[in-house]
């Protein structure tokens, strides 16, 4: 069969919302471009882990210590459900890790900004949780089989990292003029960056279009960001808080909230690798890797030998 | 690369009565490691009561191009449904 007959089958396949398997004949560019959105994705709920691992020892209460760790926890298991996923392209766990930690594969820009205070830790379970589960809905409809899978998995669990921060934030709301200050601190710092995890303008964003076509993606990233500003315009007004954006203002015609200009200035630097904490969070991620890689060994010698063991007992 | 541990499938039962569904994938050095890897990974909200791991190597799996011919058999014998056989309304209890 000709690579035209083959690709004709596919998006074929892809139309009459078939999902595609690892087995299956893809095209090169979809797995690519699978690999690179999937491995991503992954590198970010692993690297994710380090700006709220920074509070968990200084959690205000043993149940907030609980949630945070079981956070945390989540995030772990969704990199590896996501890792395993990527897996199934061909790609193997050495070589994503390598492209992590090189630099050669990027992350969400998000988790380059520091948590300075623990309402931080509520504004990253209510904006930047609530912009990656607007995200990734729509990715568990995703035309590659594991992917969609895995992310069914991630969704369901998502939900309680969410409610989590904003139960934080809405305690601090309805605390001292302190604790009002601090949650008002995180929202204005927050914000914008978890605007921008939605990606550049529809314009901006050449291979949106392919991935449309090809089912990986549902909806613009224009689209999603709306709709994240229309749902979190509302949710602010829970907390007796603001969003920081003057421009922010309903619209009766369009339905829709209207929202100030991005600084995708600040987007591309922080992706250049010029953001608060690039550095820090790449040095905690090799570091914790090599600082492992004993305990990988022993755990394969020790695996090994046993497995001599039981062939000498049966010889 | 070959300091990489082995990737196990992994098979969950989610309730007694119920199949083990395959759940995903992980690296371990061991059956024991991958159990318990999985039972992290895969069941941190009481999602299961029984595992099951394989490593990836041994699974065998049917060709997804040859999918036509190999299903062929089964194409042409709607007499394999009961609703192939047409009965009359009154017949009751079948």
């Amino acid at each position: 069969m000709s690579v035209q007959d083959l690709e004709k089958i596919f998006q074929d396949k892809i139309d009459a919302d078939i999902r595609i398997e690892p087995k299956d004949w893809m095209p090169d560019a979809y797995r690519k471009t699978l690999v690179r959105q999937m491995s991503q994705h992954a590198h970010s709920e692993i690297v994710g882990m380090l700006p709220e691992a920074n509070w968990i020892t200084r959690a205000p209460t043993l149940r907030r210590k609980a949630t945070l760790i079981a956070k945390v926890q989540d995030e772990a298991g969704h990199g590896l459900y996501l890792y395993s996923a990527t897996e199934t392209l061909g790609t193997g766990r050495d070589e994503l890790l390598e492209q992590l930690h090189t630099g050669k594969a990027k992350y969400s820009s998000i988790f380059n900004y520091p948590t300075l205070t623990w309402a931080d830790m509520g504004a990253i379970g209510w904006l930047v949780d609530g912009a990656a589960i607007m995200n990734q809905v729509p990715l568990c409809r995703a035309s590659y089989g594991p992917y969609a899978r895995a992310m069914v998995r991630i969704c369901k669990e998502e939900s309680f990292h969410q409610r989590q921060g904003f139960e934080i934030l809405l305690t601090l709301s309805r605390g001292s003029e302190g604790q009002r200050r601090m949650c008002q601190d995180a929202i204005n710092r927050w914000w914008w960056p978890s605007v921008m995890m939605f990606g550049p303008n529809d314009d901006a964003s050449p291979n949106s279009a392919q991935s449309m076509q090809w089912k990986i993606k549902r909806f613009s990233n224009d689209e999603l960001r709306q709709k994240f500003v229309d749902v979190s315009a509302e949710q602010v007004k829970i907390l007796g808080m603001t969003l920081p954006d003057p421009d922010l203002a309903w619209n009766e015609d369009k339905q829709h909230y209207d929202f100030g200009v991005i600084d995708w200035d600040e987007f591309w630097n922080v992706i250049k690798g010029n953001g608060p904490c690039n550095k820090e969070r790449l040095e905690a991620r090799v570091k914790a890797h090599e600082d492992g890689a004993w305990v990988r060994e022993a755990a394969l010698a020790y695996a090994d030998k046993k497995r001599d063991t039981v062939k000498k007992e049966i010889a | 690369m070959s300091n990489q541990w082995p990737l196990w499938e992994i098979f969950i039962r989610s309730k007694q009565g119920l199949d083990h569904k395959h759940a995903g994938s992980l690296h371990a050095a061991d059956a024991e490691m991958a159990i318990e890897n999985a039972r992290d990974v895969y069941t941190r909200r009481m999602e299961g009561v029984s595992i099951w791991v394989v490593e990836s190597k041994h699974i065998h799996a049917s060709n997804p191009d040859e999918a036509a011919s190999f299903y062929d058999p089964a194409n042409d014998k709607v007499y394999r449904h009961p609703t192939f056989y047409d009965l009359p309304d009154e017949l009751k209890h079948m």
